[in-house]
């Protein structure tokens, strides 16, 4: 039994990433209706850019800012000059957009800092949180970060103006741009929030997992996993999807034998999967009524 | 009275199909005018292709400045509320969001939270219901936050595409009374396309037949309304 | 109170390709046909050796049009059912030291049961679901392929070698040459045969499912019938160019049949056009040499200059190869009238 309560809360530790990685990607899937394959990429890049920046002297903090307001920034741009232009093209091409946004930045990634892996801080410190041997602070430390993250999230969404604006604009576009709400930008700006979410996603993930340019692959895969297990239309869905997620993995990989590292992640989803047949729209997610 | 809105040479496209061809009229400011045809006249195709919501060609002036090349957002801030066909509620939020979602693009809070106690006056029913989910509400309560929440833009224009639709007759009667005081005291001028065409009729002042795509009759709505030979060959009664 | 539900009328994830514009016209499929009979006879052996894998991969991209761009199930896991079929092939010619010939069809049905198989969970799945169950099954599969417990059939983490086979009746050809014909025979097959099939009865009842799966099932189309045959349809092809892949590249591996080769077909579907079957080749052309342009470009960011010849791609022609044709027709069109 105490097998199984540590492993839960090693899974939950664990799931913070996962939980992170998923508010993000609920954030992009609100505004665009799409999982972008290159979000974790994304994340990846904003930690390098914050490393560099902390290279050249800038400190923790300052460095983590800047930063975030980089991302945001990159994010709109990104949208801007290379998914504007395929608004009007099919789904599927523009699947195929994010498949080419996850190449180049894997690539330059590389290139610009190499595939050695590297340090990076936590402001949390990583000593045993109140003792325990399976929660370090840093954990914690993400734990606490994800939460305050869904908080603000929600205010942003249900007490302001522009998230008013941007509910509507991915709730009934048409309808939306009929009381004089620009779409276009709503758009944009879910690409930027996403990027920014994605970026501190990845400040908090690169201490456990080091810094290298492929160590979003599999977090973005589980992150995906959660956010759809909790249901896309749901950020407190996503978060508790990420921390589920974690919890399977982690039994997973504990109970079913034969399964080593390898197979954890295909098994988790296998789960996932099971869990969307029983429920379709996920845990949290609204049930949706198909209309002809 | 000038002309509000100019209409000229308007023809609309669905795709390869041609909806409208060569359709022109006006609209004098203050007016209530009626928009009448059978279905697939092009009426909806009318409404849409002013907010530029359809791709078409033809000169489309509002209050002396061209519409031509404004995206549907920007027609509107400039003072034209249109409620759509099936009214377009944001089902999942409140009926007290969606009247905010009306007045998004205005800049004065005061006026804004002054004009919902105004739109709850109107419609005392949506005062009841305002923190419920819209997509709870009926059909006539639904249209009712519709044409509220066009109305919190301060429009000049405000056009409705079939607010009759699926309401019962006593319904219908309520909203249109409260569309003639709206005409009458707000100042607002008010295009309705409707296939209603008795009750329109009542309510408008001026009307206009479309037939696949053409405007064929147009004038004073009591004299339509009159004429027995156009009621049973363009209207149907 | 309700909860509220959300009203969804659904617009097809993959849009519809008219009928008529499905395949090339006979004159242009005869002269496609000449160039793939006479080009080889002119060029050496790896350009053979390339242009079978060409034919190869453009199996498998037909493949996934059938099933994406045919019934509508997104998937991307096909690079699963390429992996059964190619150690299908292997295992039968190295254990069971079976013709390579005959290993195909069986390639076919396994993988076709497998795909049958696979279809029925999916049933309750669509469009992003689907594709996280998809890619856990290409995700899965190189894991499998390693595990102990089949290594002595599958080789383990190092495969198995496949025999190459030489020209049959003593044909004074070189292997590549052989294996070339014989793969663009069964590749004609398979395309005569696809095209065909979304022609016939089984076709519509899958375009139908596409483009509208609740008025499909209205209509009375079992639509759980034809999403599995969709399924299995498309993994049996997969398979068949699983095996001929495996004997073309004369080796199995676990490691040669992950999630990258599942979505290099996925963008083969897509720079070829969604549902357009002679694309195929097109996108297959795409995923096999655009990669060695991009590392001839530059070594160190080969990736990103793939990406961004994929974006010069799909801003220029963003429904694929079948935009070009269309306007080729077009232009063609309007010279004949001249």
């Amino acid at each position: 039994m105490e097998l199984f309560t540590n492993q839960i809360l090693a899974g939950i530790s664990t799931g913070a990433i996962y939980a992170c990685m998923a508010l993000a990607v609920v954030m992009i899937y609100q505004a665009i209706d799409h999982l972008n394959f290159a979000q974790g990429e994304m994340a990846m890049f904003s930690t390098f850019i914050s490393w560099q920046l902390m290279q050249w002297g800038i400190p923790y903090w300052g460095a983590f800012v800047l930063t975030l307001v980089l991302s945001f920034a990159g994010g709109i741009a990104i949208e801007r000059l290379l998914f504007k232009p395929l608004a009007k093209a099919p789904i599927l091409t523009n699947v195929a957009g994010f498949i080419a946004l996850f190449a180049i930045i894997n690539s330059c990634a590389g290139l610009i800092w190499d595939f050695t892996i590297k340090q990076y801080p936590t402001p949390f410190g990583s000593h045993p949180f109140l003792g325990s041997q399976l929660i370090s602070t840093h954990q914690a430390g993400m734990i606490g970060v994800t939460i305050l993250l869904l908080i603000g999230l929600y205010f942003f969404f249900q007490f302001t103006r522009m998230g008013l604006a941007m509910r509507a604009a991915a709730s009934l576009p048409e309808s939306a741009r009929l009381v004089g709400i620009n779409t276009s930008w709503m758009i944009a700006l879910g690409w930027g929030m996403a990027a920014a979410i994605g970026s501190i996603a990845g400040m908090l993930i690169a201490p456990v997992v080091f810094l290298e340019p492929n160590m979003m692959g599999g977090v973005l895969i589980y992150g995906f996993a959660a956010a759809v297990l909790g249901g896309l239309t749901s950020p407190f869905g996503a978060v508790i999807g990420g921390f589920l997620v974690g919890i399977f993995e982690n039994l997973a990989g504990t109970y079913i034998p034969g399964v080593g590292n390898e197979l954890k992640l295909p098994i988790a989803l296998a789960l996932i999967v099971t869990v969307l047949v029983v429920k379709p729209a996920g845990l949290f997610g609204r049930p949706i009524v198909k209309r002809v | 009275m000038t002309a509000m809105l100019n209409v000229r040479d308007l023809r609309a496209y669905y795709g390869q199909v041609q909806a409208l061809h060569g359709l022109e009229f006006g609209l004098n400011e203050g007016s209530m005018t009626t928009l009448l045809g059978a279905n697939g006249a092009g009426k909806t195709t009318t409404l849409r292709a002013i907010c530029n919501m359809v791709r078409s060609t033809g000169a489309i002036e509002f209050e002396g400045a061209s519409l031509a090349g404004r995206s549907t957002e920007n027609i509107v801030r400039l003072g034209i509320a249109h409620v759509p066909q099936g009214r377009g509620t944001f089902t999942t939020m409140t009926v007290e969001e969606n009247l905010q979602l009306g007045a998004i693009t205005r800049r004065d809070k005061a006026g804004v939270v002054s004009d919902i106690e105004r739109m709850y006056d109107h419609f005392p029913v949506l005062k009841e219901r305002h923190t419920q989910q819209a997509g709870t509400l009926s059909g006539g309560e639904q249209q009712m936050l519709a044409v509220a929440r066009a109305l919190m833009l301060r429009p000049r224009l405000m056009l409705l595409d079939e607010p009759s639709f699926g309401l019962a007759p006593l319904i219908v009667r309520d909203l249109f009374k409260i569309l003639g005081k709206i005409n009458r005291e707000d100042k607002v001028t008010i295009l309705v396309v409707e296939q209603n065409a008795q009750l329109a009729l009542e309510l408008a002042d001026t009307a206009y037949v479309i037939e696949t795509g053409r405007i064929v009759m147009s004038g004073n709505a009591a004299e339509i309304a009159n004429n027995e030979d156009v009621r049973k060959s363009y209207l149907g009664y | 109170m309700s909860a509220i539900q959300e009203v969804v009328t659904e617009a097809p994830v993959v849009e519809a390709v008219p009928k008529r514009a499905m395949t090339l016209g006979y004159g242009t499929s005869l002269a496609m046909l000449a160039l793939l009979i006479l080009v080889p006879l002119f060029v050496k052996n790896f350009i053979i050796f390339q242009l079978t894998m060409l034919l190869i991969y453009g199996l498998a991209v037909l493949a996934l049009n059938i099933l994406t761009g045919g019934s509508g199930q997104f998937s991307l896991g096909q690079s699963a059912f390429y992996a059964v079929g190619a150690y299908t092939t292997a295992i039968l010619m190295e254990h069971g030291g079976m013709n390579y010939a005959l290993t195909l069809p069986i390639s076919g049905i396994i993988c076709f049961g497998f795909g049958f198989l696979f279809g029925q969970p999916a049933l309750r799945l669509s469009g992003v679901y689907l594709a996280l169950a998809t890619f856990a099954l290409a995700t899965a599969m190189p894991q499998l392929l390693k595990l102990g417990y089949f290594e002595y059939y599958t080789g383990g983490v190092q495969g198995l070698v496949v025999t190459k086979p030489d020209a049959p009746f003593g044909l004074p050809m070189s292997q590549d040459m052989w294996l070339y014909y014989f793969t663009l025979a069964v590749t004609i097959a398979i395309y005569i045969f696809s095209v065909n099939l979304l022609r016939s009865r089984s076709g519509r009842a899958f375009m139908a499912i596409r483009d509208n799966e609740i008025a499909a099932s209205a209509m009375g189309i079992d639509v759980a019938l034809y999403k599995t045959l969709a399924f299995g349809v498309s993994a049996g092809i997969t398979g068949v160019a699983g095996g001929l892949g495996a004997i073309a590249v004369q080796f199995v591996a676990p490691d040669a049949y992950t999630i990258t080769l599942a979505i290099s077909l996925f963008l083969g579907m897509v720079v070829g056009g969604v549902g357009w079957l002679p694309g195929s080749i097109v996108g297959s052309a795409f995923i096999i040499f655009v990669p060695n342009i991009a590392e001839g470009i530059s070594k160190g960011l080969s990736g990103a200059v793939f990406g961004v010849l994929l974006f010069l791609v799909i801003f220029l022609v963003p429904h694929g190869a079948r935009q070009v044709a269309i306007v080729a027709q077009q232009l063609l069109g309007k010279l004949r009238k001249n």
